[in-house]
């Protein structure tokens, strides 16, 4: 494909007005996973014009490369997924009531009463539960089945609606001065970034993009973008909750935080998926620490990100993760920190900057 | 054999940390074989032998990383929080000592011990001897195995990672044995086994075996009252496993195997393990896939810091290793 501008090489990505609409955009959007398709239309359109090659694979995935300059270019696979958590309608009920199922991990509890928008066309609905007067106290102590949720549009909109239909919270996007929240920042957070790194990919590597679907239904999409990438080394972009909330009631420390708003782009060691490539995560130290950019380590333990397969992948893929810290992360609003995205996309582009081919000349090792 | 098995046992090595055990196991090799290589997820790869017309390309897997510990957080009176690497049971963690990458040593502590209830492994920490986050020696990230001796009982041995440096042993040992072969062999001492057959994926991937083999420990069903009756005991033999709880090993390779066996005279045993999995699934599920089998070694007391084999068992283990490799493979 052609491009129309000329990419500004050698400049670093800041996070100004036009990035943060470009957010929006994504945020508002729905792509629940297996139809990431309005995501997708706003990935190709920024894409296409600064990539050497876009390509939209079987699974819907967008890979995008660019070129550097030079010999010896190390290839650098870059993750995000463009899909979501939500919902699927399954059945149509009477009086357009419908019954639905939870796509990816969704916080059950907090279900009834939210917003929602079905379908491609949006279709604003509401997910309804019983009335609490006509409720027990035994059915008030445990949570509400999904099972028993209805998603309700009223009639006529709600004749549009059919099983398939995927929907998503309705909450949008919004800037709380320092603070962004809206749903989906897991993973449009990663979207936004990428393009952003696209636009400015450095010359000494190649920056293989992997805009993928499917990852909160088990990391699809990235299996067969690393497949077809086979690229040297590999880092999934993505955003991780922060649990660093006080405990309220007892005076121990917090330990299990995961992650902390204002602590700056997460770099992964250890997650259930992936014991992460330490030569990557030094250049990622290194690189925050020679460049004074705040960084912090998410807390080894659960959780999963795109490089899970993708290190798997062929005869293997030094990878790891960097993850933007969001509260209340698989719910109706997420609340991350515009300093801890631009100082992820900084650290990111700092270190791609910083990538040789020594990096991965020796063995893997501490 | 048994100092070589010590120096592999004591030495540290969680799933993702090999890097320690990689240096010991190329030393102990030796130039015994044709080519060395370490792939992209740290797994070592030798090779031994050159295909002939009656030869295959044979992948034997013995997975090098251990179970162990990573920090998750240094609290402010300086004790350490971690998360699993690999399956650690809470029975084993109460008074445990640990060594860290680094060489500092602490010993697993236990918040409020309610001797009631089974511990969950956020209720544990270590205790390296600090006072403080500041003078904390360790950080977040850094990663400790147990720590617990090598012990020579004659007749059985005892160490903590028998699972699966003793596999890693058989392997060298079978490895330098090894005098004529029709086939070209790729040893591979695999790494993060622990926490899913991830290097076994990679390298089967990258050697594109024609057969391959895994070699590990396996339960055995000679304690009193075992969680699972198994009819595998130490002392019996090599396992040849028919199945695990991930694997069903090609039925061609386990009759060819026995009869390997029978016609060397080496003991055996025959292995169905109701649980567990081994790099043999990864070598099977590999590219097209590929026939595969595995040879085991009856452990007690898997994943505790005391793990026990039978000393004969290992022997005859290298014997029938060295025995499959030396002779054509058939299949059926």
């Amino acid at each position: 494909m052609t491009k129309k501008f000329e990419v500004s090489t050698g400049i670093a990505p800041e996070i100004g007005a036009s990035q943060i609409e470009l957010l929006e955009k994504c945020c508002n959007a729905t792509a629940v996973s297996g139809d990431e398709h309005e995501v997708r239309q706003i990935v190709l359109d920024e894409v296409k014009v600064i990539a050497d090659e876009v390509k939209v694979d079987a699974l819907g995935n967008v890979l995008a490369t660019k070129f550097g300059r030079g010999d010896d270019r190390v290839r650098v696979m870059l993750a995000a997924h463009m899909d979501e958590i939500g919902f699927m309608i399954v059945k149509k009920h009477d009086d357009n009531l419908f019954e639905f199922e939870c796509v990816g991990g969704i916080d059950e509890r907090q279900l009834p009463g939210k917003s929602v928008l079905v379908g491609r066309d949006h279709l604003p609905g509401v997910i309804g539960a019983k009335p609490i007067h006509l409720t027990t106290a035994k059915e008030r102590k445990n949570k509400i089945e999904v099972s028993s949720l209805r998603i309700d549009l009223g009639p006529e909109i709600g004749e549009k609606v059919k099983p398939g239909d995927r929907a998503t919270f309705a909450t949008r996007f919004e800037l709380l001065g320092p603070s962004i929240r809206a749903k989906a920042l897991d993973d449009r957070l990663g979207v936004a970034t990428l393009i952003e790194l696209l636009k400015h990919a450095p010359d000494n590597i190649d920056l293989l993009a992997a805009f993928t679907v499917q990852e909160e239904v088990g990391l699809r999409g990235a299996r067969v973008a690393a497949y077809a990438f086979d690229p040297d080394m590999a880092i999934a972009v993505d955003s991780t909750p922060a649990y660093d909330l006080p405990h309220w009631d007892e005076e121990d420390e917090n330990v299990q935080y995961n992650t902390c708003l204002d602590a700056g782009p997460a770099i992964y060691v250890m997650d259930r998926a992936t014991i992460a490539d330490r030569r990557l995560v030094k250049l990622l130290t290194e690189t925050g620490d020679q460049e004074g950019i705040p960084y912090q380590f998410r807390q080894p333990g659960g959780g999963g990100t795109d490089a899970g397969v993708i290190h798997k992948t062929r005869s293997g893929i030094p990878s790891t993760s960097v993850s933007i810290p969001s509260r209340y992360a698989h719910t109706a609003a997420s609340i991350a920190r515009l300093d801890d995205w631009a100082n992820t996309l900084r650290l990111l582009y700092a270190a791609l900057t910083r990538v040789t081919p020594e990096l991965l000349a020796g063995e893997r090792r501490d | 054999m048994k100092s070589l098995i010590q120096k592999l046992v004591e030495t540290p090595g969680p799933s993702g940390f090999e890097y320690k055990i990689r240096d010991v196991i190329r030393e102990a090799i030796g130039d015994a074989a044709d080519d060395i290589r370490v792939d992209a997820l740290g797994s070592l790869i030798a090779k031994k032998g050159t295909k002939t017309d009656h030869g295959l390309r044979v992948m034997v897997s013995a997975h090098i990383d251990e179970i162990g510990l990573m920090v998750t957080h240094i609290d402010d009176s300086g004790f350490v929080r971690f998360t699993n690497i690999g399956g650690i049971n809470p029975l084993t963690c109460y008074g445990g000592r640990v060594l860290f990458m680094d060489g500092t040593r602490g010993v697993i502590g236990l918040d409020g011990l309610d001797r009631g209830k089974m511990p969950k492994l956020s209720d544990f920490f270590i205790d390296v001897g600090a006072t403080s986050k500041k003078d904390c020696p360790v950080k977040i990230g850094d990663v400790c195995g147990f720590e617990r001796p090598f012990l020579d009982l004659g007749k059985r041995m005892v160490a903590k990672s028998m699972d699966d440096r003793i596999a890693a042993v058989i392997a060298i040992e079978a490895l330098k044995q090894l005098e004529s072969t029709p086939h070209e062999v790729h040893f591979v001492f695999s790494t993060q086994e622990e926490v899913g057959i991830r290097g076994a994926t990679t390298a089967a991937y990258g050697v594109d075996p024609d057969v391959g083999f895994a070699v590990d420990v396996t339960r055995s069903g000679d304690t009193p009252r075992p969680s699972t009756k198994m009819a595998t005991a130490l002392g019996d033999g090599p396992a040849i496993k028919v199945r695990d709880s991930s694997f069903i090993a090609d039925p061609r390779l386990v009759d060819w195997m026995v009869k390997a066996a029978e016609d060397a005279g080496i003991p055996y045993q025959l292995e169905v393990l109701e649980a567990g999995g081994t790099d043999g699934r990864a070598i099977q599920l590999t590219r097209g896939g590929v026939p595969s089998g595995c040879v085991s070694v009856a452990c007690r007391y898997i994943h505790s810091p005391s793990e026990m084999v039978d000393t004969d068992d290992v022997e005859n283990a290298v014997k029938l290793l060295v025995k499959l490799l030396s002779e054509p493979i058939k299949l059926g």
